[in-house]
């Protein structure tokens, strides 16, 4: 059918035609948490990172546990994640190389104003979630896999609680400002970090009713992902980004972001530090 | 409801302004759509036809694997077009995940389907004799098609925007092989998903309030050439 | 005056659909400038035959010649297809105006603006219908479409045209009024034609030869009254019916009747008709009176002409009586009759029938075919 071969040599042309002429060598595929995509400090960062060094980096975000998936199948060049615990696994598996500590912030444990597993003021977060389960308080979970997600099942496991299947846990499986909004409307308890939290308190009837402990740290690494393992990897261009995540110019702009629209930053620069020494 | 009003609002603003960040993203989705859907008109139209017009052993199942995908669920392709992009799959060397030709690949697989099962429907419907008199009149094989088609024209046309409407509304396979990457395979859809999942409800009514009047206005124009009656 | 050639030729012409012979063709001619009608019940393959001939459908055997060149070759095939035109039983016109729906063969061949407008404007008012040329195809009558798809056809000035029971869709007025206008270009184009029908009347007046077709195969084919006096068998008899067809011209005019000349005979009718005018007797047996003796006084009928008896057939509640009477005549005789005049093959008697209860059949002044 002379039409129908028509039609397949213009789907070849269009098809071709929209491949970038730039090489590979041009774009970086960056990996990265929806969290911190929605802080918008990647909208900022990126931008200064592409007119310095003419790369396009091609952000993709989803779930820490998706972006190192990715990593370990090579169809990632660099992460900027934050599940320590993977993390380390992941490195030690060799898929990750030169981890390095870019930044900080914190996760707080919000919920409704009234308060009614009385959890304000405790000190020690993985009590606070036995309170809560105990009192039998609604509490929403992310359930995606991601960093939160992460960190919220290391503080459950740290109380000895199995949160599973009981009645007043509940997984949104979204991102972490759809699920604040989930849980202001249902005055509910939620794991947040500080950045989207503030983001969005004006639309939020959630308080701050625990946060400053040590295990609430959400600690941000670059990872370069291991060319060895898959030579398709834009080594470079994982290295020049890693590089400038940790420079003195990005950390400048980490350190003051966040301050005029919310009155503190939302994350604290810690390139070159010990990940032991945060906090402090 | 104030929300509502809010992200009317907003949408008339970012409009009025022309805000180049929307009015890329606008200018995108029409394009990854337009021609996704382009790309739908011509394989499906020609496919549809040639199979309405053809005698087969095995048709009657070709037909129905035709008429399956137009119920193809967009996710699913999506899926299974990163997996064949990847780097490492089989069409990684072409280089094109997270990228918007990426996106028209996947949404010309989707509407693909959809044109092609309506067209062959279409085809289906005019007189049985239709085909013999044109042949009569001493027409070629190929102005023959290209009468059918012309007769076929209301079906043809409502299929078309059928294919138009699944793709300029999909967002998820755009999401998974575009990486909704800001100023470049942002569209209208993953950035209403984008901005909802960050809270920003007004900006997020506002896109799609966009979106609508888009979508409308194209089908105005599609509608108008299905209905207009021959002229002279 | 023999000057015309075959123009269509049919060989061992085969059809198969689902393993069934749905057309078995022998042999057919059709000669040139003639119009030959196929009549016979559904399904006898009619629509099949000339599907076939206008090259639509393959044959699964045989072939056929278009003035002594084969149709073979799919370049022969589109040549062959442009200069024949077929109109089937619906219109299956285009959502156009009529002049595009009239244009479209010309459009297909490639013809521009002018020319198309021309050749459009021509056919339109041939056929009656130039006032309705901006109109939507979709907007017009059934009779009305019928003739813009003939229109259509025409304008391909065709050298075969092939009809496929182009009236059965209309009603009776409607239909009468497009026989005669067809009747009247066919005869102005001298356009070779093939009709099907299954109006034996239709057949009768437009025709030079009619073939009777049964179960894919042609039974007869001649001449009208040769088919329709002188079935081969039953069951073209039962299909053409008991009339007799007695062709004639006119050659004496009065008030309301007149009379025709049936090969040598002068036979008296009634109706309104020309002088020199060709038309066509049909005369029901039951009207038709046989006597031994002739007396004229001792009937009001006008028509009395003496014959020879040439067979009897009983059918039961009566017979049949196959005259000849210088043209062939049947009657129907009550047995009681039969008894009372002794009829019997070979006698000479007399047969008599009204002027009124004939049924006089039209016919153009065509040319005749020798």
């Amino acid at each position: 059918m002379k039409k129908g071969t028509l039609g397949w040599t213009i789907v070849l042309l269009v098809i071709l035609g929209g491949i970038p002429i730039n090489a590979q060598q041009k774009n970086i595929i960056l990996a990265t948490t929806t969290s911190t995509q929605d802080s918008g400090l990647l909208d900022v960062l990126i931008p200064i990172f592409e007119k310095q060094t003419g790369y396009f980096v091609k952000t993709i975000t989803v779930g820490s546990g998706q972006a190192m998936a990715m990593g370990q199948k090579g169809e990632a060049d660099v992460l900027l994640v934050h599940s320590p615990d993977a993390e380390k696994k992941f490195v030690a598996d060799g898929y990750g190389i030169h981890r390095r500590l870019v930044m900080h912030n914190d996760y707080i444990v919000v919920g409704p104003a009234e308060d009614p597993a009385k959890i304000k003021g405790m000190k020690s977060t993985p009590t606070v979630f036995k309170k809560i389960a105990s009192a039998g308080s609604l509490f929403l979970s992310r359930g995606d896999n991601s960093g939160t997600h992460s960190k919220e099942k290391a503080i459950w496991k740290a109380s000895g609680i199995n949160p599973e299947d009981q009645k007043w846990y509940q997984q949104t499986g979204l991102g972490m400002g759809q699920t604040l909004n989930v849980s202001s409307e249902k005055n509910g308890y939620t794991l947040a970090d500080r950045g989207t939290y503030l983001a969005l308190k004006k639309n939020l009837s959630l308080d701050i009713l625990m946060e400053g402990d040590a295990i609430l740290l959400n600690i941000y690494h670059v990872i370069e992902v291991n060319p060895s393992k898959w030579p398709k990897v834009n080594a470079a261009g994982a290295k020049a980004f890693a590089d400038f995540m940790v420079s003195k110019e990005a950390q400048e702009v980490i350190k003051t972001f966040g301050v005029d629209k919310f009155g503190s930053p939302l994350f604290f620069p810690d390139a070159g530090r010990k990940e032991g020494d945060l906090g402090k | 409801m104030d929300l509502i009003l809010e992200g009317i609002k907003k949408a008339f603003l970012l409009l009025i302004t022309l805000d180049p960040e929307v009015m890329g993203i606008t200018l995108l989705s029409l394009e990854v759509s337009g021609t996704a859907t382009l790309i739908s008109l011509l394989i499906g139209i020609s496919t549809g036809t040639a199979v309405a017009l053809s005698e087969f052993p095995g048709r009657k199942i070709l037909v129905s694997l035709i008429n399956t995908g137009m119920g193809l669920p967009p996710v699913v392709v999506g899926l299974f077009v990163t997996i064949f992009l990847w780097r490492n799959g089989p069409l990684g060397f072409l280089e094109v995940l997270y990228t918007p030709t990426a996106m028209i690949i996947a949404q010309a697989i989707i509407a693909t389907p959809i044109v092609m099962g309506i067209s062959l429907a279409a085809i289906q419907a005019l007189p049985k004799n239709l085909r013999l008199q044109i042949l009569a009149l001493g027409a070629t094989r190929l102005q023959m098609v290209w009468i059918l088609i012309k007769e076929a024209k209301l079906p043809l046309l409502a299929g078309v925007m059928a294919g138009f409407g699944g793709v300029i509304s999909e967002v998820g396979a755009s999401i998974m092989v575009g990486g909704n990457i800001r100023g470049y395979s942002r569209v209208l859809t993953t950035a209403t998903v984008m901005e909802t999942s960050r809270g920003n409800f007004d900006i997020a009514i506002a896109l799609g309030i966009i979106l609508l009047l888009m979508a409308y206005f194209i089908n105005l124009v599609l509608t108008q050439i299905q209905q207009r009656e021959r002229p002279r | 005056m023999n000057g015309s050639q075959s123009i269509l030729e049919a060989k061992d012409l085969q059809v198969t659909k689902a393993g069934a012979l749905v057309l078995d063709i022998p042999a057919l001619t059709v000669e040139g400038r003639e119009i030959l009608s196929l009549i016979g019940p559904n399904g006898a393959g009619k629509t099949t035959l000339l599907q076939t001939l206008a090259c639509l459908i393959k044959p699964s055997r045989g072939e056929f010649f278009f003035k002594g060149q084969k149709v073979s070759s799919n370049h022969s095939f589109l040549e062959y297809r442009r200069r024949v035109a077929m109109v089937f039983q619906e219109p299956l016109l285009f959502d156009t105006t009529v002049f595009e729906n009239v244009g479209s063969g010309l459009r297909i061949r490639g013809m521009k603006g002018p020319q198309i407008r021309e050749i459009v404007n021509e056919n339109l008012e041939r056929f009656g219908i130039l006032h309705l040329f901006h109109r939507s195809a979709r907007k017009i009558s059934g009779g009305e479409a019928q003739r813009v798809a003939l229109a259509r056809a025409f304008a391909t000035r065709p050298e075969v045209l092939l009809l496929d029971e182009p009236f059965s869709s209309l009603d009776p007025p409607t239909r009468e009024s497009l026989l005669v206008d067809l009747e009247s270009i066919l005869r102005e184009t001298k356009t070779t034609t093939l009709v099907a029908t299954h109006d034996r009347m239709e057949a009768l007046r437009l025709s030079d030869r009619i073939a009777m077709m049964n179960k894919g195969r042609i039974l007869q084919v001649g001449p009208p009254a040769e088919v329709m006096n002188q079935p081969l068998d039953e069951f073209v008899a039962s299909f053409v019916g008991v009339e007799t067809i007695l062709p004639g011209q006119v050659i004496k005019k009065d008030e309301g009747s007149f009379v025709a000349s049936i090969m040598g005979q002068e036979v008296e009718a009634v109706g309104e008709v020309e002088l020199g005018e060709s038309v066509v007797f049909c005369i029901r047996p039951e009207n038709v009176t046989l006597a031994v003796h002739h007396s004229k006084e001792s009937s009001s009928a006008r028509n009395v002409f003496p014959g020879r008896i040439v067979k009897i057939i009983p059918l039961g509640l009566y017979h049949k009586v196959q005259l000849d009477c210088g043209f062939p005549l049947v009657s129907y005789i009550t047995g009681h009759s039969l008894e009372n005049l002794s009829l019997r093959e070979g006698k000479e008697v007399f047969a008599s029938f009204k002027a009124t209860s004939i049924h006089v059949v039209r016919r153009s002044l065509r040319q005749r075919l020798s």
